[in-house]
């Protein structure tokens, strides 16, 4: 009766984890795919009202980003705490905004200019004020198409 | 010499590399989405004509500086907005430019109030002190009135074209869907009749 006490009693078999790797891999890739790196590092608060009738905007690449918010909590003490425009990386005003238009306009060919968007991406807590001044300016350099860039959620949640 | 089996890589550490990556782009994903309330600038012109619009014809919101709605000079709930902006649009007192009645209106036919959804205009103002999350609530729902309209102008107007169960917002997500099967250019025909049934007209004025 040797052929069943080969068995050792005990001992649980380790876990097979030769396919690990492959797990793994899929993760990332799923990841990689999925990432999209952030354009521009942020030095405001953003965070974005919500609201659900809301379009998707198509062509990113054909999205102009003009950030506005508070001034993070590092930066505070040097831009104090007022709601501010933040155009590539760095701390604008108003006037900055035609310059920040033409040279995403000069980097674009030229028939996709008519279809740039400017994706206005406003703090919930910020005013109006910033916000009018804003688009009078976009529409001194005649870039019309605009979007209130908002987070899909019902507007209750603004509150 | 004997030719020797070349020795196997040892490839125990492809999962702590994996991980490593895996831990990188976990950490650098945002997942942005871009999406929101799309809008129209009027273009900067710098004679102004004298386009004479009738008094009833304009749906004015106001939102002031505390945050306050006012609709046509009275106080008004966020929550009432779209179902009174809904009755000003569908009103259809009357003709429009050309003299056609708004046969597929539903509203109460006021003459005080809207001539045709294609005259109907909502204008809406802000002050300087008004907070932005309280702006695009109010944007919402004025989009939610036009969106409510076209979506019931649709389920009406789909079936007849042949496209059965399909409201406005759903035909306009279909329309930019590639793996779409149905028939775009027929599509397209259904949505742009419904775009000019009823228009939005929604301007912003400081």
């Amino acid at each position: 009766m040797s052929k069943f006490k080969k068995k050792k009693g005990g001992d649980l078999p380790a876990v097979n984890t030769a396919s690990l790797p492959d797990i793994v891999f899929m993760l990332l890739f799923f990841f990689m795919v999925a990432t999209v790196m952030r354009e521009d590092t942020l030095m405001i608060e953003n965070r974005l009202p919500s609201a659900d009738q809301i379009e998707k905007l198509e062509k990113k690449n054909l999205v102009m980003y003009i950030y506005v918010g508070k001034p993070s909590s590092q930066y505070k003490a040097k831009y104090g705490d007022e709601a501010r425009i933040q155009l590539n990386d760095k701390f604008a005003e108003v006037s900055d905004i035609a310059a920040f238009i033409s040279a995403e306009r000069a980097s674009k060919r030229e028939e996709e200019i008519p279809y740039l968007t400017t994706s206005l991406r406003v703090d919930k807590e910020a005013n109006m004020g910033i916000v009018g001044d804003i688009k009078q300016e976009l529409r001194k350099v005649n870039a019309l198409k605009i979007n209130y860039t908002t987070t899909q959620g019902d507007v209750s949640n603004n509150e | 010499m004997a030719k020797r089996a070349a020795p196997e890589v040892n490839a125990g550490s492809m999962a702590d590399i994996a991980f490593l990556l895996l831990i990188f782009f976990l950490v650098t994903t945002t997942m942005e989405k871009d999406s929101g309330i799309s809008r129209k600038l009027p273009p900067m012109e710098e004679s102004e004509e004298d386009v004479v619009i009738k008094q009833k014809n304009i749906f004015t919101v106001l939102l002031n500086g505390k945050d306050q709605l006012l609709v046509e000079d009275e106080l008004m709930e966020l929550k009432d907005l779209r179902a009174a902006a809904i009755e000003f649009l569908d009103n259809g007192g009357s003709t429009d430019n050309d003299g056609n009645p708004c046969d597929y209106c539903q509203g109460k036919k006021d003459p005080a109030s809207s001539d045709h959804p294609d005259k109907a205009i909502i204008s809406l103002k802000n002050e300087r002190e008004t907070s932005y999350k309280r702006y695009i609530s109010v944007q919402n729902e004025l989009v939610g009135a036009y969106n409510d309209l076209r979506n019931r102008r649709a389920l009406q107007v789909g079936p007849q074209r042949g496209f059965r169960d399909m409201n406005f917002v759903e035909m306009q997500k279909n329309y930019k869907d590639v793996n779409w099967p149905g028939n775009k250019e027929k599509l397209k025909e259904v949505i742009d009749q419904i775009k000019k049934e009823y228009p939005q007209k929604l301007s912003e004025v400081q």
